[in-house]
């Protein structure tokens, strides 16, 4: 097997059956949101929605039935996924939780950690955010600052994180920071913790973006308390932990169809009659569409055998957010429509948006340059 | 049978599709010896059912072939071959004797004979047998049959012109009923994105090689970023392209699939010329020359994005389909490319 060969996954019948379970949800729960909303998707925070999604069972389904999850495959999650991704539904108060937090806690947590966070993720109540980049460690991860000293039973935590998505609206933070020196390991000495921010001497502080709304966050610890139970897995493993999170994060439909939105009212827009301009760009990028989601499930057969497709995962991410940041671009190209907001139709409301959220597409997760770099170093070049 | 057809590929094509065979095939010379090795290692007959004299393979499984063939620039219509005794299968007629191509037409049969000037064929002057269709029927001919006229693509390749005048056909059977009205089209365009594939490969293996040998300021040039991340972006587009080409290979088991190989071969032609231009980039002048082995590849891609329809046919393809289906059908066109396990065989 060669890096560049992701060979085809199909969907298994089991998780197949699965999709019309979720559109028969999502045609009784989406009636009345408009294309500007969906256009938010994994952006849009939604809790009645997440909680009526946890009530049908189609959040943390691959947890253990005891948690309340359905012990399902990655498959399953997948097709789960990406049916509410291509509806434009509002998934982002369970979406971080259920993709990265649930996952993370099953495989490093305490069955006590499991017991008394899992079953609430699981329901849609819960929300959690990740603590990665600080002010001085963005791209550079390795070099964050906030620290974590050991105090008795626990942990005194001091320290910043930024750019942190929905940690105004969430109960927890999953953060890595440091407890140890790194030594001549620029990756050791980190460790990963839950942090409830509404602790004593957590603050967290919107930071508004370019378009106005408000989805990140700069959280300042001061002083702040952790119990011995707050530590997820071992000491010192936290960027190893993290890795193999990311890998969740990198590679999932999310990363190809965020903007789906704004192909369906370009598709309404252009009508059933497109000229070859405008019938080459739609076609263009419902081909690519079509081969990074064949990719996409060739990594969650990697991921569903327990394999490591830090790799593979970088690739799709890549060329999906590519992809999503185009989408904006040939929108504007082929119709005739100004990009509004707070007025005009539907289409020209959603291009605005992901006008604007474009360039985030390709920041948030990990930038283009420093994937390209992971990509470089698998094929031998660094 | 995957890992079997690959190891058999590779060891086959590694050792005989050389430097020299490759030029001798530029000047029109048919490499006898490589291709008696195909013959022997039953290659071409790979997808075609035992019961018709083949080795009965899944076409899914034929993919790693037909990419294999791409990385290595077979000088040869293996990939054709391949694609026609599969067809032939399907149909259920014999596999054809020797190497056979394909032509997309047009040509009638009338009263059992077959007239008609079928262009831009595939090796059309050294192959055996060539498959056209004529209304609703498959026909199988002779080539030697037929008048031909050479043509070359931009690596040498024949893509010639046959005249058949009301010649007798070796074969001919019906369309199978669900196949789409331009099957043959469809199957030219699945092998080409699976050898696109497999030549982006190549170029991806020979970059890589070259960066971390060619040292310039001091050091190998892939130490430098802005050699890593051109690499990066060539592997990216030889991903692409090669999980477009297999999920097309595997969603066509019972004939081509319109609209999986619409973008796969959409996806790969574009992925061609973007990874032939950052190979050349990378490997600088001595890539340009004709005594580097960079050209065979990058000349093929150049000419098989363009065969059996353009990036730009395909996505406008693709494009007036999902128009046609609307936005409330978007969604749907679109996960209906890939077959779920259920829906195999």
């Amino acid at each position: 097997m060669r890096l560049t060969d992701f060979a085809f996954a199909p969907i298994p019948e089991a998780a197949e059956t699965l999709r019309g379970e979720v559109r028969a949800f999502l045609s009784r729960e989406m009636r009345d949101i408009p294309p500007v909303v969906r256009a938010d998707s994994w952006m849009g925070y939604d809790t009645a929605f997440s909680r009526k999604l946890g009530a049908a069972g189609l959040i943390g389904i691959t947890m253990p039935k005891r948690f309340g999850g359905r012990e399902a495959g990655a498959f399953a999650r997948y097709v789960v996924s990406e049916e509410l991704l291509a509806a434009g539904a509002p998934v982002s108060a369970h979406w971080i939780a259920d993709r990265q937090s649930a996952p993370l806690l099953l495989h490093f947590g305490t069955p006590a950690q499991q017991e008394r966070y899992i079953p609430g993720i699981v329901r849609g109540e819960t929300c959690f955010c990740i603590g990665m980049s600080e002010p001085n460690a963005g791209s550079d991860l390795a070099s964050i600052g906030s620290r974590a000293v050991r105090e008795r039973e626990g942990w005194v935590l001091n320290g910043r994180k930024i750019w942190t998505t929905n940690a105004h609206r969430s109960q927890y933070m999953i953060a890595l920071v440091r407890t140890g020196g790194g030594g001549d390991d620029r990756h050791g000495g980190m460790s990963q913790f839950v942090i409830d921010l509404a602790a004593p001497g957590v603050t967290v502080r919107p930071i508004r973006d370019l378009s106005g709304g408000e989805h990140f966050n700069e959280i300042f610890f001061d002083d702040v308390a952790l119990d011995g139970e707050a530590l997820i897995g071992t000491e010192g493993k936290g960027w190893a932990q993290v890795m193999a999170e990311l890998a969740f994060e990198r590679s999932g439909p999310e990363r190809f169809l965020s903007s789906m939105t704004l192909l369906h009212t370009l598709v309404e827009e252009v009508g059933a009659e497109p000229d070859a301009l405008q019938a080459f760009h739609i076609g263009r990028i419902g081909a690519r569409i079509v081969a990074l989601r064949a990719m996409s499930l060739s990594v969650t057969a990697q991921l569903d055998r327990g394999g490591d497709p830090t790799w593979a995962a970088s690739c799709v991410k890549d060329i999906g957010t590519a992809l999503e940041q185009e989408l904006p671009e040939i929108a504007q190209l082929l119709s005739a429509g100004e990009p509004r907001v707070d007025s005009g139709s539907d289409h020209e409301q959603v291009l605005a948006y992901l006008t604007q959220l474009a360039p985030s597409f390709s920041l948030r997760g990990g930038t283009r340059e420093i994937l390209r770099g992971i990509l470089a170093r698998g094929l031998g070049l660094r | 049978m995957r890992d079997m057809f690959e190891e058999t590929a590779e060891r086959v094509l590694g050792d005989l599709v050389t430097p020299e065979t490759l030029v001798a095939a530029e000047s029109g010379a048919w490499p006898e010896a490589l291709w008696s090795a195909v013959e022997e290692n039953g290659l071409g007959l790979a997808a075609a059912p035992e019961a018709l004299g083949g080795v009965g393979g899944s076409w899914h499984d034929a993919f790693v072939l037909v990419r294999a063939a791409g990385r290595h620039a077979a000088p040869v219509p293996l990939a054709e071959t391949i694609l026609v005794n599969w067809l032939l299968g399907l149909a259920g007629l014999d596999a054809a004797p020797g190497a056979a191509t394909l032509a997309v037409g047009p040509g009638r049969l009338v009263d059992d004979v077959f007239s008609g000037t079928l262009a831009d064929v595939p090796w059309g002057g050294q192959a055996g047998h060539v498959l056209t269709r004529s209304e609703d029927s498959f026909v199988l001919l002779s080539c030697a049959d037929a008048k031909s006229t050479a043509a070359l693509n931009t690596a040498r390749e024949p893509r010639d012109t046959l005249v058949f005048a009301e010649a007798r056909p070796v074969a001919a059977a019906p369309v199978p009923v669900h196949f789409p009205p331009d099957a043959l089209l469809l199957g030219g365009a699945m092998i080409r994105s699976a050898q696109i594939a497999g030549g982006l490969g190549r170029l991806l293996d020979t970059a890589i090689d070259y960066a971390n040998q060619r040292v310039q300021f001091g050091r190998p040039i892939g130490k430098f970023q802005a050699i890593q991340h051109q690499l990066a972006v060539l592997a990216e587009q030889t991903a692409l392209a090669s999980a477009a080409a297999e999920m097309a290979f595997a969603s066509s088991a019972r004939g081509p699939c319109p609209e999986a190989i619409a973008a796969a071969k959409s996806v790969a032609s574009e992925a061609a010329g973007q990874g032939a231009a950052i190979a050349h980039a990378v490997l600088g002048a001595i890539g340009f020359t004709y005594e580097h082995v960079l050209h065979f590849t990058t000349r093929r891609l150049w000419s098989w994005r363009s065969e059996f329809g353009s990036q730009a046919v395909w996505a406008q393809d693709i494009g007036r389909r999902l128009c046609r289906q609307g936005e409330s059908g978007l969604w749907a066109a679109i996960i209906a490319t890939a077959p779920a396990s259920a829906s195999k065989g």
